[in-house]
């Protein structure tokens, strides 16, 4: 299995690469992909160094272009498509029709993958993006059990890559607008959930209040651990009682079940995380080197390490860490 | 052209009943698609969106119901499952493609991979069609109308409208809760503590889906099953002379536990004579269980309403 590891910035792609990943996945510094946050990503100039370095290492490079451009950002996505084309990108990470119909209209030897953004969950939508479009390669949806994963891998036409390390999207990536409702900006259109911009805090008496845009996404009393407002994570009233209606602030890992993962023939293991620091990249990356080393010399002996455990659970999100939907009871 | 002329031009769009996208009792449905045999709607989508575990309804029922709204002069459509997970639901979702009698709306690409190339489909509001490319794409396999995906604005639909393909239609929700988004896992079965293998079918105890509301009470969300909808309603009823000069061929109502035949009248009422009436306004806000929204039109949060 393949290690696909984030970089939000060259000192990141450079602490993947170090630590083994086999591929780094990037994007531009604009909207055109879905981790558009201030001061992250790669500008020209930038992406231009950080081929290098992959390609100096023989490691490969993926540009990820995977947002839905409206008609009138369609000249900038397209220009995108272009660019990573003549930077000689190893493949273009997109969701959008109308972007992968453009990139293999005009960059036939540009390989496609299709993003999590294309919420693709079966074989069937699969085959559609490999028979319109030439699509190589997928990342699922995180709303598929491993019995599932296994199913559309076994019938799946492109190679399958799957998230094992990072935040846990609840919902189905690429059909969640919950942030556009409430702050005017989504993973879809703008590349960002929860926008920083519309993110307050502010101490109360009743403690830390957080919120985006007008809503109220939580109160974190005196030892808590305050998270980020993301709309899916906060506390909520339903029918008289105040939980995480929706999902608890944790992070995914598939650590444990990389034996599983491999023998259903998931081709790559992607890691989430472009928003994060260098120091995050290069302790994730290195723990994933190790295990699926590991995993490969010795898949019916293979435990996870505790130390790696312990890494991982230090810069997980909420401090803790769960198979999100891998496990069936979760759904 | 001004506005004016293209309105004189452009055709008063139909009315549309989008699919149930909640659990209702097997003899509500019945009930509830007799009222709408008989309610101005010109075109019925039939089908369960959500959750392939609601079992109020078979594949057969839903074609008998089609051919009933069929005779009381109904365009009848077929909507698929949004959210592919099993092979089961595939399989369901062939037959669906296959019936051979009704036009079928792709609720996902896997819908679309298997309508694709083989005659007239229509695209709902769960597949995301953002720009004129994609629609060009859909629209050379096969694609006939298309659902504006709830986030987008009316900006960017009149972007949209000028460079579609000829012979495809554009359809806009108008009312009802806003379909936000969907996961694998089951909120509702999540309130009462139970797995989504053994849900014991609670839904049904909410057929509005059930409120979520902030810590300062204030309505938010609203949780049926897998999907998340907003508690308030979406309302374009005073846009309707807007779309129509848009070139919109259909709008959408989306169906609600009480009030949608009436609801539909209003609407057919605003299309046939203009929007006008601030009570028309102000009845349609007092069939919303917790008051309105339209700010996905406007091109600000979805949430915000203009007044």
């Amino acid at each position: 299995m393949e290690l696909v590891c984030p970089a939000g910035n060259l000192p990141s792609l450079k602490a993947a690469v170090d630590q083994g990943a086999d591929a780094v996945y990037v994007g531009f510094r604009d909207a055109t992909n879905a981790r558009n946050f201030e001061g992250l990503n790669f500008d020209e100039r930038a992406m231009r160094e950080g081929i290098a370095y992959v390609r100096r290492h023989r490691r490969r490079i993926f540009i990820a272009l995977n947002t839905y451009p409206q008609p009138a950002g369609w000249p900038a996505w397209a220009r995108a498509v272009d660019q990573a084309a003549d930077l000689g990108a190893d493949a273009l990470i997109a969701a959008d029709i109308g972007v992968l119909d453009y990139a293999a209209d005009r960059h036939p030897d540009l390989a496609l993958h299709l993003s999590v953004q294309g919420s693709a969950t079966s074989y069937e939508a699969l085959r559609f993006y490999r028979e319109n479009f030439g699509v190589r390669r997928a990342v699922l949806p995180r709303v598929l059990s491993l019995a599932q994963v296994a199913q559309v891998v076994a019938q799946s036409p492109v190679e399958i890559e799957v998230f094992g390390f990072g935040s846990l999207c609840v919902m189905v990536e690429g059909r969640c607008v919950l942030s556009s409702y409430v702050a005017g900006q989504s993973p879809n259109t703008h590349g960002c959930c929860s926008p920083a911009v519309a993110v307050q805090w502010r101490e109360t008496r009743r403690g830390l209040e957080t919120r985006l845009g007008d809503v109220l996404v939580d109160v974190v009393g005196t030892g808590e651990h305050a998270g980020y407002p993301t709309l899916c994570k906060g506390r909520y009233l339903v029918s008289g009682a105040t939980y995480y209606a929706i999902e608890e602030p944790t992070s995914l890992n598939t650590l444990d079940r990389l034996p599983e993962l491999a023998t259903a023939g998931v081709t790559a293991i992607k890691i989430e995380g472009r928003q994060r620091s260098p120091a995050y990249v290069r302790q994730v990356t290195g723990v994933w080197r190790a295990a699926i080393d590991a995993c490969r010399r010795n898949p019916a002996g293979y435990r996870p390490d505790a130390e790696w455990l312990r890494v991982l659970s230090r810069v997980s999100e909420g401090q803790q860490t769960t198979l999100g939907a891998y496990h069936r009871p979760w759904q | 052209m001004t506005v004016t002329e293209t309105m004189i031009r452009a055709r008063r769009p139909r009315l549309a009943l989008g699919p149930v996208p909640y659990y209702w009792p097997r003899n509500e449905l019945f009930a509830f698609y007799r009222a709408v045999a008989r309610s101005p709607a010109d075109i019925v989508y039939l089908g369960e969106p959500i959750c392939a575990k609601n079992s109020s309804f078979r594949h057969e029922d839903w074609l008998a119901v089609g051919e009933e709204l069929v005779d009381a002069g109904k365009e009848v459509v077929l909507s698929s499952l949004a959210l592919i997970e099993a092979e089961s639901e595939l399989k369901a979702l062939r037959r669906l493609c296959e019936n051979g009698r009704f036009r079928v709306e792709a609720n996902d690409m896997a819908a679309v991979s298997l309508l694709a190339g083989k005659g007239e489909f229509i695209a709902g509001p769960y597949v995301n069609i953002y720009n004129p490319r994609t629609l060009a794409a859909l629209a050379r396999r096969g694609l006939k109308r298309w659902v504006l995906p709830v986030e987008l604005s009316r900006a960017t639909l009149s972007a949209m409208q000028e460079e579609r393909p000829a012979g495809v239609e554009t359809e806009v929700l108008a009312f009802g809760r806003l379909p936000l988004a969907l996961s694998a896992r089951c909120f509702t079965a999540r309130h009462h503590n139970l797995p989504k293998d053994d849900c014991q079918s609670r839904c049904l105890d909410y057929p509005d889906g059930l409120l979520l509301s902030t810590q300062e009470q204030e309505p938010f969300l609203a949780l049926n099953g897998i999907q998340t909808q907003s508690a308030r309603t979406y309302s374009l009823l005073g846009e309707l002379d807007d779309i129509r000069a848009l070139g919109v061929e259909v709008v959408r109502i989306l169906p609600q536990w009480r009030h949608t035949p009436r609801i539909l009248e209003v609407f057919a009422d605003a299309l046939a004579r203009g929007p006008g009436a601030e009570q028309a306004q102000a009845e349609l806000v007092s069939y919303m269980p917790a008051g309105p929204c339209d700010g996905y039109w406007q091109g600000r949060p979805g949430i915000s309403w203009h007044a």
